[in-house]
């Protein structure tokens, strides 16, 4: 029960965080120059979105989640079982950030979403 | 809109940062953790102590640098790509965990686990196959 809550946490929040930083990112905008200066330059604009802050605190909760079933599971088995967060992700890439998944897409999600299933299933 | 091939070049640089670093992270992080052993959070100091030991592993720490390092490329690639396609893309990771489990970790890793594996890198080509870029730049 409390390794189906903290999984539950990891992809919920894990995703939910990606989110926000995504749409953080998307906010600051492309990044064109990637020399360190210009790398450090970019991080006092990336704190001052405020979607950073609360995608930081999700990605943070799954993170101390994570931690908390590797020191029972495997990790060949807790990191794919998080892939599940694969339909949440696209999902959320469509409604909550307008991007236009095509089927094409789906399909490769779908592919991915059964590949975790046989990782899951083939436990040694 | 067309991506040039320059955003494609950056685009798969990056995810290829985040399949080497991120699975280390995590084969790192849960190589600690079984040495700490099983977490257990019953009383405050408990909790404290669990953390004190977290905190005071360098396998540990090594996990958190790379996993920092696959973050950084992450939300660089996010700020043009999509994350639709990001994170498809950078599942690869999945064969990395499972190739560092195995020969770093000593994980038994089945053939059926394999084989899920390889679907999931199937699932990545398609994926890699659609524009990086669905939405118009701000």
């Amino acid at each position: 029960m409390r390794e189906i809550i903290l999984y539950l946490l990891i992809i919920g929040a894990g995703t939910g965080g990606e989110l926000c930083v995504a749409r953080a990112m998307k906010t600051v905008g492309e990044v064109k120059d990637f020399r360190p200066s210009a790398l450090m330059r970019l991080v006092p604009r990336v704190l001052r979105v405020p979607w950073i802050w609360l995608g930081l605190s999700l990605m943070g909760t799954a993170f101390f989640s994570l931690l908390a079933v590797l020191s029972i599971e495997n990790v060949s088995l807790v990191v794919p079982v998080t892939a599940l967060s694969y339909a949440a992700g696209a999902l959320g890439g469509k409604f909550f950030l307008g991007e236009q998944v095509t089927r094409r897409r789906w399909a490769g999600v779908l592919l991915v979403c059964i590949g975790v299933a046989l990782v899951v299933v083939g436990r040694g | 809109m067309k991506p040039s091939a320059g955003l494609h070049f950056k685009t798969y640089l990056l995810i290829f940062l985040m399949v080497i670093f991120g699975p280390l992270g995590n084969v790192l992080l849960g190589k600690g953790m079984k040495r700490i052993g099983a977490a257990s959070t019953g009383t405050l100091t408990q909790a404290l102590d669990l953390l004190s030991r977290v905190l005071t592993s360098g396998t540990i720490w090594l996990g958190i640098g790379s996993l920092i390092t696959f973050f950084v490329a992450y939300m660089l690639v996010l700020s043009w790509a999509d994350y639709s396609y990001v994170q498809p893309a950078s599942s690869a990771a999945y064969g990395m965990v499972a190739l560092l489990a195995h020969f770093l970790l000593r994980e038994v890793v089945t053939p059926l686990r394999w084989i899920g594996v390889l679907v999931i890198c199937l699932g990545v080509l398609v994926v890699g196959q659609t524009p990086p870029r669905t939405t118009e730049p701000r």
